[in-house]
C-alpha cells in the first residue's frame, strides 16, 4: 500500500510512469458514447481532452475530470478515469477540494457558461483568488444547450432565446477578463474549430503551477448555429492569436486585448507565478509540524489536552 | 445551594463567618462583555476541573460584540451536574442593569453581590434577598495602581467569590498564571494583585462562607472545554484531516479551532466563499479518499441541502455538523432551538436517506464526532451532527479521552484492485467499499461519481428498475445501520405513568426533573435518543411500558401539535399516546418548567386508550 499523501507540497504531482505502461490510447480512454448532438463543439474538446492524456503521458488512477451541469458538464461520463458529475455551477469548490486534498492528482475541471459564470460566479471568482492549482475550461457556447436555449450570461445582447425571445437584454460577461479581475494566474482563450491551438493552450495550462483558465469557444449547432463562424477562417472569419508583442505578465495589457471585440484574439492572455492555495498550506502545515516532530498525532492531541485540564 | 445538608455551626464569637458545608452552588455573574466575565466562568470551570467537583457552565453571548450585556451562569457540585441550574444561589452584579435584570434569577434567600460603584439596590429586594455591597471598581483601581481604570475587576471577584467558596487558591493562581504567561509581565503582576485584593476583601457582612463536600472520587485528570471545542477536537480525533466552512454564530469558533489545529495533523481547513462552496469543497476531498467535515448554522445548513443530496445519491462520506440556532431565516443567531431536526432528516430532495446523530452534553460531543466519521465511512453516507448553541457554549469538565486508543487513521488504500463497481447492487445491505482517486484499477474502467441515477458503474441510466433498485440500496444501508444501534436506556424504572423522551442537549434538565419527580413519589422516567435517524431499535418495547410518552423539545407544536421529534416518532410508531412538550423562548429548559408541564400530564390522567381498530 502506497504511503497516504495527507496534504504535501505540490512537487508531489508528477508521478513517474511504471516503465512497462505504454500511454493510454483513445480506444482506452473513451468511456460513454457522447450524448451531444453531431457536430456540437464539445466532441472536439473531448478528444483534444484524450490527445494530452496520451502526449503527456498520464494515467488513469492519476487523473480526475471534474464538471458541473450542463451539456458539457457531461463530460466526465466520456472518460476512462476517475470523475465526478457534481451538482449545477459549484464544480470549482469540489474541485478545489479534490485539488487541496490530493496534490498528487491532476484535477481537471470542463464547464459550461452558464455553469461557470452564472449559478457558478462566485465560485469562478473564489477558486481564481486562491489560486487552486487545476486546470478549467470553459466551453463557452454563449447559450443554454441543456435546457435548450435560454439566455446565458455570455449570450450577447439581441440573441434571441426562449427567456428573451426579443433578443438579450442584460450585459453579457466576457470570461477573460472576468478570470483576470479574479486574479487567475493562467488565462487563455481558444476555439473548438482550431485543434492545434486548443492542444496548445490545453498543454500550457496544464503544465502552469496554480489556476489556469482556458475559454474554449465550443460552438452549440442546436441553439447557437454559426455562434462563432466570425472566429473560424474555414467560414469566412478570422482567427487572430495574441500578438507575439504581448507581454503575458502584463494584466492592463491582457485586459486591453481581452476588451477588443468578437472575435478578437486567441492565445495566452496573462500568465504570472503565485504561490498556490495547496502551496501555501503546505507551508502553514510545514511551520505548525516544526514544533512536534516525532510526536505520534494522538501525542499532539493530548499535548493541546494538558493545556485544558 | 439547595445540597446543603450539614452545617457545622462555625460562627465564632470573634465575627469569623459561619462556615457551611454544601453539594453545589449556582453563580450567576453579570455585567458587560468587555468585563471579561466569561473569564471568570472559566476559571471557575476549570477549577473545578482539577479538583473533584463536578461542572457545568451556562453562558449567553451578548448579541452586540463589544458592550453589553453579558452572564455566565455556573453551577459546580460535587456530585453528578445535570443541567445549569434554575436558579441561583448567588449573583455577582457589576452594573444597575445587571443588577435590576437578573436579581430574579436568584433564589429566595439568595445572595445578591453588587458593585456599589455602578448600582443602586432596591430597597424593596433587600428583605427578598441578602445584599452585599462592594466597591469592585474603587477597589480594584487602587489594587492594581491609577492607570489601571476598572480592567481586571473580573479577576478581583473571583477573588472574592474563592474567599466565599474556600476555593483552592494555589490552584486558583496556577489557572492565572497559565492563563496570562506569555503576555506583558505586569498583566500577570496586575491580575495577581487584584485577584489577593478581592481574596483579602473582608468585611462585617461576610456572615458565612461555604466549603463543598468530599466529592466522590474520579479517577484521573479532567478535561474542560465547551461543545464546540469537543467537536472540533473529536473530529481531529476521528483522523479528519480536511474541512470546509463560512463563518455564522454560533458556528463559527469549531471551523476556527480546526483552521488553527488542523495543519498540526497534516491537515487543510479552508474558509470558502460561501457555505454551499464549503459542502462542495468537503464532497470533493472526501471523494477523493477521506472522509472531510462542513458544518455551519440555521441558514447556511439551508444552503447545503442540494450538495448534501449529492453526498447521498454518489455514496460519498461526510459529515456535517450543524450548530442549531433559532429559526427560521437569521432567527435567533444566539439563542437556542432544536428546530432543524426535519431538516437535518429530510432537508434536500428527492429520496435522500442520511444519518442524524445528536449528541447529549459536551462529551458526548467529542464522542459523537468520532462516531459520526466511522458511519460515514463505514456506509458511505453524509451524516449530520446536530449540536445547538446551548451545548455549544456549555463548559463541562470531562474524564480525559484516552487519546492513543481513540484516535485514528483513517489514511484510504491504494492498492491497486482488479475490478471495481461502485455501485455494486449485489452488495450486502447496500453498502458497497470505496475506491478512491490514486488506486489503479486493472480492468481499466474507472468509476464516475455523479449526481444522475446511475448504473452499477455510476454511468446514468432512466431504468426504472435501476432507479428502484439503487433507491432501495442507499436506503437498505440506514436499514443495516439501524440494526446495529444500541437500544436507549431508560432512566428510572422500565414501566410508570409517564416516559419523557428527549434529544440532544436537554437530557440534563429532563433527567434533573425525573430525578426530582421520582423523589417526589411522581411515578416519570425518561428515555434520551441520540441516534434519530435512522432510529434505535426497542424503543416500541420501551414505549409500552408507560400510560404517556412526551417528547420534550426545544421547538414549535407544529401544525398538529407534535414537535419535529414527536412528529417522526409519531409517524413511526402510529402511537396516539405520543405528544409533545414543547417551548420556543431560545432559552434551555429549566427543571423546573419540565416537571411543572409533566405534572400537568400526570394531572390530566392517562392518555386514552389506542384505538382498536374494527376488522
Ligand atoms: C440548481 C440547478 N438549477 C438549474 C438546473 C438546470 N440546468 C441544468 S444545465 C443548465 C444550464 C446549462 O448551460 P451551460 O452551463 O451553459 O451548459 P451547456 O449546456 O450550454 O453546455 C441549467 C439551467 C440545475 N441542473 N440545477
Ligand atoms: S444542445 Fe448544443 S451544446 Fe448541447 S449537445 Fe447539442 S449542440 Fe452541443
Ligand atoms: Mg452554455
Amino acid at each position: 500500500m502506497d504511503k497516504p499523501p495527507v496534504l504535501s507540497p505540490d512537487a508531489s504531482r508528477t508521478v513517474p510512469a511504471a516503465p512497462e505502461r505504454k500511454p493510454l490510447t483513445k480506444k482506452e480512454l473513451a468511456a460513454d458514447h457522447p450524448t451531444w448532438c453531431p457536430g456540437c463543439g464539445d466532441f472536439s474538446v473531448l478528444a483534444l481532452y484524450f490527445k494530452l492524456i496520451e502526449k503527456r503521458r498520464l494515467w488513469q488512477e492519476k487523473i480526475t475530470t471534474i464538471s458541473g451541469i450542463g451539456c458539457s458538464s457531461r463530460f466526465p461520463y466520456f472518460v476512462q478515469s476517475y470523475g465526478a458529475h457534481y451538482i449545477h455551477g459549484r464544480s470549482l469548490a469540489f474541485a478545489s477540494g479534490v485539488a487541496l486534498s490530493r496534490p498528487d492528482l491532476h484535477v481537471f475541471v470542463f464547464g459550461g457558461d452558464g455553469d461557470l459564470f452564472s449559478i457558478g460566479g462566485n465560485h469562478f471568482t473564489h477558486t481564481a483568488r486562491k489560486n487552486i492549482k487545476l486546470t478549467c475550461v470553459a466551453m463557452d457556447n454563449w447559450v443554454y444547450g441543456l435546457t435548450k436555449k435560454q439566455t446565458s450570461p455570455t449570450s450577447p445582447l439581441g440573441f434571441k432565446s426562449k427567456t428573451d425571445v426579443w433578443g438579450a437584454v442584460d450585459y453579457p460577461i466576457n470570461p477573460v477578463k472576468q478570470a483576470l479581475a479574479a486574479g487567475a494566474t493562467f488565462v487563455a482563450r481558444t476555439t473548438h474549430s482550431n485543434p492545434n491551438h486548443v492542444m496548445q493552450m490545453m498543454e500550457a495550462a496544464m503544465d502552469h503551477d496554480g489556476f489556469s483558465f482556458i475559454e474554449c469557444l465550443s460552438e452549440c449547432v442546436e441553439f447557437y448555429e454559426g455562434a462563432f463562424d466570425a472566429a473560424n477562417p474555414r467560414k469566412g472569419g478570422v482567427f487572430n492569436t495574441v500578438p507575439a508583442t504581448h507581454d503575458v505578465t502584463n494584466e492592463v495589457a491582457a485586459y486591453k486585448l481581452a476588451d477588443e471585440p468578437f472575435p478578437g484574439y486567441f492565445g495566452i492572455f496573462y500568465q504570472v507565478q503565485r504561490p498556490t492555495k495547496g502551496a501555501r498550506e503546505a507551508e502553514l502545515i510545514a511551520a505548525a509540524r516544526e514544533k512536534l516532530k516525532g510526536l505520534k498525532d494522538w501525542q499532539i492531541l493530548q499535548k493541546t489536552f494538558e493545556k485544558m485540564q | 445551594m439547595h445540597g446543603m445538608n450539614t452545617t457545622e455551626a462555625a460562627a465564632a464569637a470573634g465575627g469569623a463567618p459561619r462556615v457551611s458545608t454544601i453539594n453545589e452552588a449556582v453563580i450567576r455573574i453579570a455585567g458587560n462583555s468587555q468585563d471579561g466575565i466569561q473569564a471568570i466562568g472559566g476559571f471557575l470551570a476549570r477549577l473545578a476541573g482539577r479538583t473533584e467537583q463536578e461542572v457545568m457552565t451556562f453562558m449567553t453571548i451578548p448579541s452586540t460584540i463589544s458592550g453589553g450585556p453579558s452572564i455566565f451562569q455556573v453551577r459546580i457540585g460535587s456530585g453528578e451536574v445535570l443541567s445549569a441550574g434554575d436558579e441561583a444561589d448567588v449573583l455577582l452584579a457589576f452594573y444597575q442593569h445587571s443588577y435590576d435584570g437578573h436579581l430574579a434569577s436568584l433564589r429566595p434567600g439568595g445572595l445578591v453581590l453588587y458593585d456599589t460603584d455602578h448600582v443602586q439596590p432596591n430597597p424593596e429586594m433587600q428583605g427578598r434577598y441578602r445584599h452585599v455591597g462592594i466597591p469592585i471598581s474603587t477597589l480594584t483601581i487602587e489594587a492594581i495602581g491609577g492607570t489601571a481604570k476598572d480592567k481586571g475587576k473580573n479577576v478581583f471577584a473571583l477573588g472574592l467569590l474563592a474567599r466565599m467558596f474556600d476555593l483552592d487558591v494555589p490552584k486558583l493562581e496556577e489557572l492565572i498564571t497559565e492563563r496570562f504567561k506569555g503576555k506583558d509581565e505586569s498583566v500577570l503582576k496586575n491580575a495577581m494583585a487584584a485577584f489577593h485584593a478581592g481574596y483579602g476583601y473582608t468585611v462585617g457582612a461576610w456572615t458565612e462562607t461555604y466549603r463543598f463536600a468530599e466529592a466522590r472520587h474520579r479517577s484521573g485528570r479532567q478535561v474542560v472545554m465547551n461543545g464546540n471545542e469537543a467537536l472540533a477536537y473529536g473530529v481531529i480525533a476521528a483522523g479528519v484531516r480536511f474541512g470546509a466552512a463560512y463563518p455564522i454564530t454560533p458556528w463559527s469558533d469549531v471551523m476556527e479551532i480546526l483552521r488553527r489545529e488542523l495543519p498540526k495533523y497534516g491537515g487543510t481547513f479552508v474558509q470558502c466563499e460561501d457555505e454551499i462552496a464549503a459542502i462542495s469543497m468537503a464532497n470533493g476531498a472526501s471523494f477523493a479518499g477521506r472522509v472531510a467535515v462542513t458544518g455551519s448554522s440555521g441558514p447556511g445548513i439551508s444552503l447545503k441541502m442540494e450538495s448534501l443530496g449529492w453526498a447521498v445519491m454518489s455514496e460519498v462520506p461526510l459529515v456535517v455538523i450543524n450548530i442549531q440556532r433559532g429559526g427560521p431565516s437569521t432567527g435567533l443567531p444566539t439563542q437556542v432551538e432544536q428546530s432543524d431536526l426535519n431538516l437535518a432528516c429530510y432537508g434536500s430532495h428527492g429520496d435522500a436517506p442520511r444519518v442524524v446523530l445528536a449528541p447529549a452534553d459536551v462529551e458526548d460531543c467529542f464522542y459523537t464526532a468520532i462516531e459520526a466519521v466511522n458511519i460515514a465511512r463505514k456506509y458511505n453516507v453524509p451524516v449530520f451532527i446536530l449540536s445547538d448553541q446551548a451545548i455549544a457554549t456549555r463548559i463541562e469538565a470531562f474524564p480525559t479521552p484516552d487519546l492513543e486508543k481513540v484516535c485514528q487513521d483513517i489514511s484510504p488504500d491504494f492498492t491497486p484492485v482488479a475490478e471495481y463497481k461502485p455501485y455494486d447492487l449485489s452488495s450486502p445491505d447496500g453498502v458497497t467499499p470505496r475506491v478512491v482517486p490514486g488506486t489503479r484499477i486493472l480492468n481499466g474502467r474507472y468509476p464516475v461519481a455523479g449526481g444522475l441515477e446511475h448504473d452499477e458503474m455510476g454511468h446514468p441510466t432512466g431504468s426504472p428498475r435501476l432507479h428502484m433498485e439503487m433507491t432501495a440500496k442507499r436506503r437498505r444501508k440506514l436499514q443495516a445501520l439501524a440494526r446495529t444501534l444500541p437500544v436507549p436506556k431508560v432512566y428510572g424504572p422500565p414501566e410508570g405513568r409517564l416516559l419523557l423522551v428527549g434529544w440532544g442537549s436537554t437530557r440534563g434538565p429532563i433527567q434533573e426533573a425525573v430525578d426530582r419527580a421520582r423523589a417526589a413519589g411522581e411515578s416519570i422516567s425518561s428515555l434520551h435518543l441520540k441516534h434519530l435517524y435512522p432510529l434505535p431499535p426497542g424503543l416500541e418495547e420501551i414505549f409500552a411500558g408507560f400510560g404517556s410518552i412526551r417528547v420534550v423539545e426545544m421547538n414549535d407544536e407544529g401544525l398538529y401539535g407534535y414537535g419535529q421529534l414527536a412528529g417522526l416518532l409519531r409517524a413511526r410508531f402510529c402511537d396516539s399516546r405520543i405528544a409533545g412538550i414543547n417551548k420556543t423562548d431560545g432559552l434551555t429548559w429549566k427543571v423546573k418548567e419540565i416537571l411543572e408541564r409533566a405534572r400537568a400530564v400526570l394531572a390530566a390522567g392517562p392518555a386514552p386508550e389506542q384505538p382498536v381498530h374494527a376488522s
